[in-house]
This record gives structure tokens, C-alpha cells and sequence, in this order.
């Protein structure tokens, strides 16, 4: 079984992101299950949701408190929140943010982690050029595709054709697609730094 | 043809012989072929305004309608006299709600028979002023407001009369009920509380909102017929006069709901879309007192120990009324002096 | 067709499914999703004719519910925590008047203290109510219930609850299968009423009944209830037959048969108990989980023989009957009685606190030595208790008990970190 938290503010689509990861696991044949920490509704608060896939049915019901894999689209939230709690060793970290992982103050994360597993991916940016709106959420699981290899970038563009009506899905699509390949391009810098 | 607008006064109650009438002028209850909606046998105390109201208002209702009704009852003195086990006296299709939801209930009724293709089936909810201004006042607002397809009837007997006489927000000031009861500084029901449910109805701005007494047959038998000409929610508040609870005669029911008008304190009127459109004007302005006294529950503001501040406070109220529905006209009698002579000069 | 959906959605799916006519529903926490699917559906006018009634308040949703009912139109409505008690009176009319009316509780917890999470003191509280009593342990199961449910409802005169964790399952995003109309057209006939407001064929409905007949009508509420203990098999069995999978039915064991220690409880957490199972199964350990899904009626017989081989049980309940303990345990303890069994108490979950693989696992193995004590509260704070005792030993005037505690959470955390 693979858990992913997703950690941001209410308002950025951290409960579609989980819902969609669902989507695109289910879609490659696995089973998946998404569900939000739930509170009341309130735009701002940091919120938590969750996602777990598996290639058998999930039964279990209880939050993902040990993840392989963090998600993390907002960068305030990283000092304020333990969002790394229970994180698997060698688990995957994904940030929303146009820093470095040094610069975001995370370099002792980095250091217990391989190199390819902490990244940072400047989702707000490339959804307000492809949609014109902050919203990270479907950008994210672009990258995280590349990330982990779990899904592949197909799955994720058709979930969230499914779930944005008409334009706005086309753009969602097109703006997790360019994170995908900056994500893949980052891991392969990285690779590279590493073997040169 | 020459008419004459003839006044008719018998036996010195207005009473209006059907047999002088036009056979199409003619009341429903004068008709042999009456549907009897509630049928005799019910358990009502004699003199009841309220099964006189009901069996009036419901069978217009079912003549209205051509017999496609459905009736919804709250609990309360009528749902409780007219279906004593293992009896019951109702003759038309009958559905016991709870005490405050017979507007809800009705409203799903009305839903049902909408999905079956039956809007021909018409429903008519019926409770007390108990049922209707305060444990109902929720539901019967929710039924205002999506204008569903009900007439909601309230017959006030200004009291919960089936749990022991007992105040609720239609008693009228000084009245005294069990819980309001005639001692203290101020004795009876307080004055500056209360809820006027026509008026409120009016505020939600349905077809048709209408007042009447158990005094005048034709008007309320009208008054239904109309009320089932359209669609929409629809409120009919009936004055029921209780002889039990007011402590009056029950061959008093009928005068007592004549008085109540006669003396402004129960405005007859209609309104459509939140505007009065009819009111029906006092024939002989009546000094509050001779409303008052028959009844034993303002027994107190009579007597040695009377208030005649608190009837002068009552007589207020009566005296707004009249402004306020524009109760008096020119052929008004028994006028003196003071507002109620400027009232009529002024129309 | 198979599909990746919220457990809400779902629901609203299979009601739909069943063709109701008439849908009222007020809107609480965590049930909105379910009736907003349902207005969006009917306004569409993808289900027609139905009338959506957006009612004033749960009170009002029963009552229209019942109207409705009465007039022999297919009704259902959803609600849960605050808005079932609001509801009452009407619920306890709706099962006396023997009204078929289906209703999802969202499950959640009563306040005071005020709390949207799940737990489900709120269907428990309804237990006496005559209402049947249907828990969903996963979201395949709670909009299979649902379809059973008009079916059982119709059948017998009876409204039917359907129980679903509420956040845990409708808001929580998995695989179901959506059966197709035909499938469920041919599973649920068209809804013949057995007492109808009809001018054709008038009757009064709703009578006082007096000390003559009292004990007889109830009597004979029960009795159906206890009929239902055979019709909820069969329309399970019946079920299978149509859509081809296990759903419903009364109990639903898991590796019960040689255990020694047996689990029970109801709804989404028999998922992570089942996890447990298989866990310390493979451990050697001879432990299984009893799931209960029909509550009421409850199947005292079932429960028995289900029972009746292990050494222990231990029931894990998401309610509390406050002054005595276990709800649940109550009536399993009726079930076993006379039974050389020993039966522990286990309230967890209360007001949505995660019931967590370990400390259900911890729970078993207390209670495989036989040091599970009779009434346990799984993972109570119990500094966080004692606190509030002591500031009540020092003042008269402590102050309001729920703030003082969040406020000392606040303080104990911080003091840790």
C-alpha cells in the first residue's frame, strides 16, 4: 500500500488533488482511496487530505500517518505545521515552491533523504500562466507523477479532463503536464550532478 | 329589474333564511347533497366553534373541489373529538400529522399527488391557534415561503383548549387561561404580546389570505371556494369561539363570533399578495363590554373588582383595528363620537 | 459500472436508482453532499417525475416525509447528529403509522459539545424508535443498502435507516460499482401501499388509540421487526441474484470460525479491524471480527451462534450510553446470555478520534491476557481528564468543561514540543 498526504490551505484544492490522485490510480487498475481531515469549511486553514492505493480493496480507515509520499502545496504551511510527521525513510516530498529545498530551510530533510526524493515545483506559477488562477492542486499531481513513477502522466491529465469542465480541464491538463516534465527534469539534473 | 339593497335582520342576530335566496346563492350546509365531511357522532362539547367551523369550511372545501380532497389534521381538539377509537367521523380521506407539522405533512401530500400526475387532488391542512402560531409557526413558514400548493385553515379558539384551556400566542390580552390566570398586578393574559398570524401570512406574500367567523356562513363558505379557485399557499384564519375555554354559553358560540367582529377586535378581511384587498365592515359598532362580559374568562375585568382601565385598553385594541382595516363604512350604525365618527367621515 | 467516486455521490446514484418521488431534506453536516447530488439530479430532470422539497428544517423534512408517504408516493430523506433529534417525534410517527420511508443518517455525533465528526450516538439514540437499522461497512455497501432498503421498507411497512460513517464514508473517494436502472427496476417493483390517502376510497390515518389497543398496535410493530430478521436475508440473498455480489443480510463474519477472540462492531472501522485480523492471524493468533449489519432488528439468534464458539468478545462501539456503559455490548449480552463468554466493553471513535490499527491491535491483546478491563475508553487522554478534575476540586466556579479541556490540549502540546 502506498499512502500520500497532501497538506495545504483550505481553498487550494487539496481535497480534489487527493480525489484525483484516486481517479488516476483507479483508472490504471488500482484500487485507491481519498478522503479529507475533516473540519469545518473555512477558507485559509491549513488542510489535510489524504490518499492510498493499493492493488488490492482497502479496508482500512484510519488516517495516513506514516506517508511514502508528502505533498505539500503551500510552502507557509512548512514551519507551521509538522507536515513530515510519520514520513516513510526514503519517502517523497513534493513542494509547491520556485525556492530550492535549501532555501525553504529544508536542507537537513534533504540530507536524510535521496536526493531525488525532496523536490520542489513551482505549481501557483505554472497554473496561473496555463489557467490563470493559483490554484496548484491538479499541477501537483503532474509533478508527483514524475515523482514517483506511481502514475503515469496519462491517467493524471484524463482525471482531471473527467473532473474541470471543457477549457479549464484542457488547461489544468496542459499545466500538470509541464510539471510533469519539470519535475522529470529536475530528477534527471539531479542524476546527472550525482554522476558527474 | 330594479334592486334594492335589503338588509336582512332576524330574530335580531342577522341570520339570513337560505330560502329566500337564489338556489345558486344557497350555503353548502343548507344543501341535503353536503358531503357531511366530518359526520355527526364526533365528540365535540355542545356549542363547539370548531367543529362548526370545520364542518362549514370542509365541506365548501370537498364542493369546491368535487370530492378530490385530502385533509391534514394537527393535533388538537378537533383531530382528538373527531376520531375517537375506534371511530371516526371523518367521511373524507384523513391523515393525523403531529401537532407541529401539519403544514410539512400537508406539503408532502401536495408533493405526492403533484409526482402522480394527481394535482386534481387538492389538500386542505387544518389545526388550532396552538398548531398553527407557535409549535407550527416553523413549518407553516416553511409552507408560505415555497408557496406549496396547500390552503392551511387555523380555527382560533385563542387557547390550548384540548390540554386543559391553557394561553398561546393568539390568546388576546387579559384573557384568562390557566397559565395566564386572573391574579397578580395584572391579572389574565399580558398585553404588548402575541402574534397576529394573518398579518404574518400576508408578510410572506401568498395568494390569498383570508379571516373569518363561525357568525357568518355565507362569508366563510366564500371565502373556501375562492381559496380552492387557486393555487399556491393559501391561509384561512376562523374565529371559533369556545365555550369551555372562554366560559361562555353554548348557545352563545355564534353571537360571541358576531361580537368579536361587530366590535373590531376580530378584523374580517381579505388579502392577496400581501395586500387587504376586502374587508368586511361592521354593521353595528359594538362597545367591547358586550363581547367581554358573556364570557367568564374577562370575568375579572368586571365587578367589584373590575379594571376599566384594562377594558379601556382593550377597546384600544378594537378601536386600532377598525383604522387599521378600515372596519367602519357609511351604512355602519351605533356610531357616537370620537375616532370611529371621523373614520366614517373620512370614507 | 464500475467507477472512483465519493461515498455521497454514490449514495445519490443508487437513490436515484430507485426511483423515489418525492425527496425532502434539510442540509447537515456530513450528509450534504448526498441530498445536493439529489437536487442537482432532479432538477436536471434526470429523475422525473420526482419533487425535491427543500424543506425548512428536519422536523419538517420527517413531517413532509410522511405526508408524502401516506399519499403512496416513494419518499426518502437524509440527516444525522442534531438534525435527527430535531427530527424525533416525527420518526417515531413515521414507524408508528408504518410509513415505507427510507432515510440515510450520516452518522455523527450529538453535541453537546457541538462536533461534526462521526460516531453514532445519533442512530443509537433512534433504536427504540421502530425504525430499522442498517449499518454500511463500506461505500459499495452503503448504496447497496439503500436500494435493499426500499424494498424491505415496502415490503414490510416499515421505514428503513441507512447508516453510513459520516466523513469516513461520504466523504471519502473509492471504487463502487453503480448498478444500471434495469438491474434495479427489476429488483424493486413500483411502490403498492398498504394504507393510502385516496378520495376514491377515504381513510382516516392517525387515530388516538387508547389503553384498548395500545399494547396491541405495538405489539405488532415488533412482531414486523422480528419478520424483518427473515425478509433482510432473503432480499440480501435476492440482492445477490440481481447485481451478483454479497451485500446486506444480517451479520457479516470474518474469520470467525475458530477464534477465540471475537471482535464486534458496526460501519467503516470493521474495515481496519479486518486489517487487524489478518495481521495477527498470520501471527498465529486466533482472532476474527464480527460485523453487524442489521442492528435493528437485532439478530439475537445469529449473534449467539456467531458467538457461542469463542473464548472472548470484545465490542467496539462509536456510541456511549452514558451512566452504564456499552450500548452495543447490551444487547449482545442479551444475545449470549447464559453463554460462557467473556464480553468486553470498547468505546472508541467517539466524536471522529481515528480508530488506529495499533491501538485496536493493542486493544486485542489486552484482552487476549484477560487485562482489558470490563469498560475501556480506547486511547482516553487521561492527564487531560485528571486536569479538569482538579481545577473542579479547586473552584466552584471551574468554568465550562469542553473549553477548559481544548484550552489545556493547547497547553499539554505545547508543553511537549
Amino acid at each position: 500500500m502506498f499512502g500520500v498526504r497532501v497538506h495545504g490551505r483550505g481553498g487550494q484544492g487539496v481535497v480534489t488533488a487527493a480525489e484525483l490522485l484516486s481517479v488516476a490510480a483507479f483508472d490504471e487498475g488500482a484500487h485507491a482511496q481519498a478522503f479529507p481531515s475533516f473540519g469545518s469549511e473555512r477558507t485559509g486553514a491549513p488542510v489535510v487530505a489524504f490518499c492510498r492505493i493499493d492493488d488490492k480493496p482497502i479496508r482500512l480507515r484510519e488516517p495516513i500517518v506514516e506517508p511514502d509520499a508528502v505533498i505539500i502545496a503551500d510552502a507557509t504551511l512548512l514551519h507551521q505545521v509538522d507536515v513530515f510527521a510519520g514520513l516513510a525513510p526514503h519517502g517523497y516530498v513534493l513542494v509547491n515552491s520556485s525556492h530550492t529545498s535549501d532555501e525553504l530551510g529544508l536542507a537537513d530533510l534533504a540530507a536524510s533523504l535521496p536526493p531525488d526524493r525532496l523536490l520542489t515545483v513551482p505549481a501557483t506559477e505554472i497554473a496561473l500562466r496555463h489557467v490563470g488562477r493559483p490554484f496548484p492542486n491538479a499541477v501537483l499531481l503532474g509533478g508527483f507523477a514524475a515523482m514517483s513513477g506511481l502514475l503515469s502522466i496519462d491517467a493524471v491529465t484524463t482525471a482531471i479532463k473527467e473532473h474541470f469542465p471543457g477549457d479549464l480541464g484542457q488547461r489544468n491538463a496542459a499545466a500538470a503536464s509541464e510539471a510533469y516534465n519539470y519535475v522529470l527534469a529536475e530528477i534527471k539534473e539531479l542524476s546527472n550532478a550525482h554522476a558527474g | 329589474m330594479t334592486t334594492t339593497n335589503v338588509k336582512f335582520y332576524q330574530v335580531g342576530s342577522f341570520a339570513v333564511g337560505n330560502r329566500l335566496l337564489d338556489p345558486g346563492m344557497r350555503t353548502v350546509q343548507s344543501d341535503g347533497e353536503r358531503s357531511n365531511s366530518i359526520n355527526s357522532g364526533h365528540r365535540a362539547c355542545q356549542g363547539c366553534g370548531e367543529a362548526l367551523g370545520a364542518r362549514y369550511a370542509l365541506d365548501a372545501a370537498m364542493r369546491a373541489t368535487k370530492g378530490q380532497m385530502v385533509a391534514v389534521n394537527a393535533t388538537g381538539c378537533l383531530e382528538v373529538f373527531s376520531t375517537p377509537y375506534p371511530e371516526t367521523s371523518w367521511q373524507i380521506p384523513w391523515l393525523h400529522s403531529l401537532f407541529g407539522n401539519a403544514p410539512a405533512v400537508a406539503t408532502g401530500v401536495a408533493a405526492a399527488m403533484k409526482v402522480k400526475g394527481r394535482e386534481d387532488v387538492r389538500v386542505v391542512a387544518q389545526a388550532g391557534d396552538g398548531g398553527t402560531v407557535d409549535i407550527g409557526m416553523g413549518a407553516l413558514s416553511g409552507m408560505f415561503e415555497r408557496n406549496d400548493d396547500v390552503l392551511f385553515i387555523c380555527y382560533d379558539n385563542e387557547a390550548y383548549m384540548n390540554t386543559g384551556v391553557q394561553r398561546s400566542g393568539a390568546t388576546p390580552p387579559a384573557a384568562r387561561t390557566a397559565t395566564t390566570q386572573a391574579v397578580g398586578p395584572e391579572p389574565g393574559n399580558q398585553f404588548g404580546q402575541g402574534k397576529n398570524l394573518p398579518l404574518i401570512a400576508m408578510a410572506h406574500e401568498i395568494p390569498y389570505v383570508a379571516t373569518a367567523t363561525v357568525a357568518d356562513l355565507h362569508d366563510l363558505e366564500a371565502k373556501v371556494d375562492y381559496a380552492m379557485s387557486l393555487h399556491g399557499a393559501r391561509y384561512l384564519h376562523v374565529l371559533v369561539p369556545c365555550p369551555l375555554g372562554w366560559g361562555s354559553l353554548s348557545s352563545d358560540t355564534i353571537r360571541l363570533a358576531r361580537l368579536a367582529k361587530e366590535t373590531g377586535l376580530f378584523p374580517v378581511f381579505e388579502a392577496e399578495h400581501g395586500e387587504v384587498t376586502r374587508s368586511s365592515k361592521i354593521r353595528h359598532l359594538t362597545p367591547v363590554e358586550d363581547y367581554l362580559k358573556p364570557q367568564r374568562r374577562f370575568a375579572h375585568l368586571f365587578g367589584a373588582n373590575g379594571n376599566p382601565a384594562t377594558v379601556a385598553a382593550v377597546q384600544a385594541i378594537a378601536d386600532r383595528n377598525i383604522k387599521r382595516f378600515h372596519l367602519i363604512d357609511e351604512n355602519t350604525t351605533g356610531i357616537t363620537t370620537g375616532d370611529a365618527a371621523e373614520e366614517t367621515g373620512a370614507r | 459500472m464500475r467507477t472512483q467516486v465519493e461515498g455521497s455521490q454514490a449514495v445519490a446514484e443508487a437513490v436515484a436508482l430507485c426511483r423515489p418521488e418525492v425527496i425532502c431534506a434539510y442540509p447537515i453536516s456530513p450528509q450534504t453532499h448526498i441530498v445536493e447530488a439529489l437536487s442537482a439530479i432532479v432538477k436536471s430532470g434526470r429523475l422525473t417525475p420526482c419533487e425535491y422539497v427543500n424543506v425548512e428544517s428536519e422536523f419538517g423534512a420527517m413531517s413532509v416525509a410522511i405526508g408524502s408517504s401516506a399519499a403512496g408516493a416513494r419518499t426518502y430523506t437524509a440527516t444525522a447528529s442534531q438534525g435527527l433529534l430535531f427530527m424525533v417525534e416525527a420518526v417515531y410517527n413515521a414507524s408508528g403509522l408504518g410509513l415505507p420511508i427510507v432515510m440515510t443518517v450520516a452518522n455523527r455525533a450529538i453535541g453537546a459539545p457541538i462536533n461534526i465528526w462521526n460516531d453514532h450516538s445519533d442512530s443509537m439514540s433512534q433504536r427504540d424508535s421502530g425504525w430499522i437499522q442498517l449499518y454500511a461497512e463500506d461505500n459499495q455497501e452503503a448504496l447497496d443498502l439503500h436500494i435493499q432498503a426500499f424494498r424491505l421498507a415496502e415490503e414490510i411497512s416499515l421505514p428503513v435507516m441507512v447508516c453510513m460513517d459520516g466523513f469516513i464514508l461520504t466523504h471519502a473517494v473509492e471504487q463502487v460499482d453503480i448498478p444500471t436502472q434495469e438491474q434495479v427496476d427489476e429488483f424493486l417493483p413500483p411502490y403498492e401501499p398498504r394504507q393510502v390517502l385516496d378520495p376514491d376510497e377515504p381513510v382516516s390515518i392517525g387515530a388516538m388509540v387508547g389503553p384498548e389497543a395500545f399494547t396491541e398496535v405495538r405489539y405488532l410493530a415488533h412482531a414486523r421487526q422480528m419478520q424483518a430478521l427473515h425478509l433482510i436475508p432473503q432480499i440480501a440473498q435476492d440482492f445477490k441474484q440481481v447485481f451478483g455480489r454479497d451485500s446486506g443480510g444480517l451479520l457479516h463474519p470474518y474469520r470467525i470460525d475458530d477464534a477465540d477472540t471475537i471482535v464486534v462492531a458496526l460501519g467503516s472501522v470493521v474495515g481496519t479491524i479486518k486489517d487487524v485480523v489478518d495481521a495477527m492471524r498470520d501471527e498465529g493468533i486466533k482472532v476474527g471480527v464480527l460485523g453487524i449489519t442489521s442492528f435493528r432488528p437485532f439478530p439475537l439468534d445469529a449473534v449467539r451462534d456467531a458467538l457461542a464458539a469463542a473464548k472472548r468478545v470484545v465490542v467496539l462501539e462509536k456510541a456511549l450510553a452514558v451512566g452504564i456503559g456499552g450500548i452495543v455490548t447490551a444487547n449482545i449480552r442479551m444475545a449470549i446470555d447464559g453463554l460462557d463468554l467473556r464480553t468486553y466493553t470498547v468505546i472508541a471513535g467517539l466524536g471522529g478520534r481515528p480508530i488506529t490499527r495499533s491501538s485496536v491491535r493493542s486493544m486485542i491483546e489486552s484482552a487476549l491476557t484477560e487485562s482489558l478491563e470490563q469498560l475501556t475508553f480506547l486511547d482516553l487522554d487521561t492527564e487531560l481528564v485528571e486536569r479538569e478534575l482538579d481545577r473542579n476540586r479547586e473552584r466552584r466556579r471551574s468554568g465550562p468543561t469542553a473549553e477548559n479541556m481544548l484550552r489545556d490540549l493547547g497547553a499539554v502540546t505545547a508543553g511537549k514540543r
